[in-house]
């Protein structure tokens, strides 16, 4: 909540102050980091996109626009179309999932609080491919999943569960869900539960209080939460080749088959590129909601 | 009360774990009164305030409101609303949807909401900010809006918490006043939970006295102030000289100073103190022919009265003695000392917390005159 004594008196015009390059020490470390690591890489990605590929890799100085329009062929508007779908399909079983959990664990008594989040991390302590690997074990055909349907009686053959678009689905839920709980936590944790209480008095249905009150305060963690979630599946392409067996091609695949097997590393650029630019997209737009939900309406 | 009470608390009992936060505590508050829940932090008054909001539930004992019983009701369900110690504003609605959000619980049509929600703004002084967001208003404002919300309700009962303490001081003042105006002119019962002396006997209509979970009083501020009924009420309200001593037929023999006149129920011999105000203490510049005499350690002048500090010998704290305008004495002098009417109390406070409240008296006691008694005795 925000605290009543530095707000007391209605909003300062804001002072003018004049920046001139007195920051520039303390700035100097985040820009170096965002220049070698972030607009360096991207330049270079963004110079690639408009040249020939070389025979074997590589690139021909042939100045060309090919490439982007290679983008509007079917095949990989198609791969894009159904990345973003399963990214979105994740990201909202995510947040269904993730909420019913973070609410409960904001709850918890502290010291199950602590038990509960620990449990949420911990499994970010092992490598992901080994964890990966764990769920081919349980959804092959001879997997303990199947096994165990088997052994219950629920089904007589084995179903195929591996290498199905669903299979992707959980994978990339199991492995990005704790990236949802962990900020709605945040945000309902840090709820004023006089809030809930005030709702209560005035004569509020618990279900009313939740739904115009805790829900709404709620929405900027689960936005975050969903950036969070969305960015990393619609990119992933370890868990589509490993668990969806190939089949099923993110963007994330292509962009590495691009480099890796078609040896065409301008047209690799160029999806890398597009990836790039639609998760800035959603950020921003996450950031700007965001803002506007936790600052209201923009006033004069 | 001769008629019959809007709220009867009856042997309520709440207990957190091990400790007990009310030992059983009964009262009765009627229609229209303004009623203050005073004491110390961990008094059990706000727990009491809270069990009739229905956020706690009392182990034992009953609520009622017009006889109905609450506690077997929800909390959404009781005739009861509550101005919050935070004031709980719901940050994301604006002034209006705040105030209207209890209306919309009900079902109310919207005509009839929008009404009544610029109805209580106006009451509230709040007519321009309704669709102003809660960060964007001062204090004083955020507390209008509190207080809006809570009466646009016209419940049986408001509840406030610690309504003032989040204001600062001149704020506080003026809402004082401005509360109870607004108790009169929207002619609901106020119950006020606050640890500000001063804040209960400026509002309050009656006065219950809270302390570890018991009732140690229940009655009006002039009563309290004159006739406390134990020597935490003495010392918790106003400013006092606590004399300890035995129970004589006419008052209290103390130690070091002699009779002091008081009428009270004790046995003779029993332990007792006696409870001298410091408007009730004489002073005379005159010292020889007086029985009792003392050094003026300091004097305090106050405006419209002096408070003077008097060491007398063989007794602890130094008395408090409050005379009108300034006074001539000055640090040094030897006056007589008298004491007039006082009150008597059992002598029943736990040596650790009687040492305590009286090093309080002295020190605290200085700063407040008789007649702008100190802010908080057991800070």
């Amino acid at each position: 909540m925000t605290s009543t004594l530095d707000r007391d008196a209605p909003a300062a015009p804001p002072t003018r102050v004049r920046r001139g390059l007195a920051p520039l020490p303390f700035l100097a470390p985040g820009m170096l980091f965002l220049i070698v690591f972030m607009a360096i890489p991207v330049g270079l990605l963004a110079f690639y996109t408009f040249f020939r590929r070389g025979r074997f890799g590589g690139i021909v100085f042939e100045f060309t626009l090919d490439n982007w329009v290679k983008l509007f062929e079917p095949l990989y508007v198609g791969v894009i179309l159904q990345s973003i779908g399963l990214a979105l399909v994740v990201t909202l079983l995510a947040l269904a999932i993730g909420y019913p959990m973070a609410y409960a664990i904001a709850g918890l008594s502290p010291k199950w609080r602590t038990v509960a989040l620990v449990a949420i991390v911990l499994p970010f302590w092992t490598n992901f491919l080994i964890r990966t690997y764990a769920w081919i074990l349980l959804l092959n055909n001879a997997g303990w999943v199947n096994q165990w349907l088997q052994g219950l009686g629920i089904t007589d053959e084995p179903i195929s569960m591996l290498y199905t678009p669903q299979a992707i689905v959980v994978g990339l839920l199991y492995m990005y869900l704790p990236l949802m709980v962990l900020p709605l936590y945040a945000s309902l944790q840090q709820l004023d539960p006089a809030l809930r209480e005030a709702a209560t008095n005035l004569g509020a249905t618990p279900w009313r209080a939740f739904r115009t009150v805790t829900l709404p305060l709620s929405l900027p963690g689960a936005l975050t939460g969903c950036i969070f979630v969305f960015v990393p599946a619609m990119s992933n392409f370890v868990i589509p080749e490993l668990i969806g067996g190939g089949k099923t091609i993110m963007v994330g695949n292509l962009v590495r088959d691009q480099f890796f097997e078609a040896r065409d590393w301008p047209f690799g650029a160029t999806l890398a590129l597009l990836l790039t630019i639609l998760l800035v997209l959603v950020i921003l737009a996450q950031s700007a909601v965001s803002r506007r939900l936790t600052e209201g309406p923009r006033r004069g | 009360m001769s008629t019959a009470p809007l709220l009867r608390v009856d042997g309520v009992r709440a207990v957190y774990g091990d400790t007990v936060a009310l030992h059983g505590v009964s009262l009765d508050i009627a229609d229209n009164e303004f009623f203050a829940l005073l004491g110390p932090s961990g008094c059990g008054k706000t727990t009491l305030l809270r069990s009739i909001a229905g956020f706690e539930t009392p182990e034992s004992g009953r609520i009622e409101v017009d006889g109905r019983d609450l506690l077997g009701m929800p909390p959404h369900k009781r005739p009861v609303n509550m101005m919050f110690q935070s004031y709980a504003l719901f940050p994301h609605l604006s002034v209006e949807r705040n105030i209207a959000y209890g209306l919309e619980a009900e079902g109310l049509p919207r005509a009839e909401v929008r009404r009544r929600v610029g109805e209580v703004m106006e009451v509230v002084g709040l007519g321009h900010l309704g669709r102003r967001r809660p960060a964007q208003l001062s204090g004083g404002q955020r507390q209008r809006v509190a207080l809006a919300r809570a009466i646009v309700k016209r419940p049986r009962l408001l509840l406030l918490d610690e309504p003032l303490s989040a204001l600062d001081r001149q704020v506080r003042a003026s809402m004082q006043l401005e509360l109870k105006r607004l108790q009169h002119e929207v002619g609901l019962t106020f119950v006020v939970v606050t640890h500000d002396q001063e804040e209960a006997m400026s509002m309050a209509d009656r006065i219950a006295v809270l302390r570890e979970g018991h009732l140690e009083q229940l009655a009006t501020p002039q009563e309290l102030y004159a006739n406390p009924a134990t020597r935490f009420v003495a010392s918790f309200i106003g400013t006092a000289n606590l004399l300890d001593g035995s129970a004589t037929t006419a008052g209290v023999e103390v130690p070091g100073v002699g009779a002091v006149a008081g009428t009270h129920r004790f046995a003779a011999g029993a332990p007792a103190t006696a409870v001298v105000r410091p408007e009730d203490v004489e002073l005379s510049p005159d010292a020889a022919t007086a029985s009792l005499r003392g050094t003026v350690v300091d004097t305090y002048f106050l405006g419209g009265a002096s408070t003077i500090s008097v060491e007398v010998p063989g007794v602890a704290s130094p008395i408090l003695a409050s005379v009108h305008g300034a006074s001539r004495l000055a640090r040094g002098d030897v006056v007589g000392v008298r004491f007039g009417r006082a009150a008597v109390v059992a002598h029943d406070v736990p040596a650790a917390s009687a040492a305590e409240s009286d090093a309080t008296d002295a020190t605290a006691g200085a700063a407040g005159a008789a007649g702008a008694p100190q802010e908080e005795v057991s800070a």
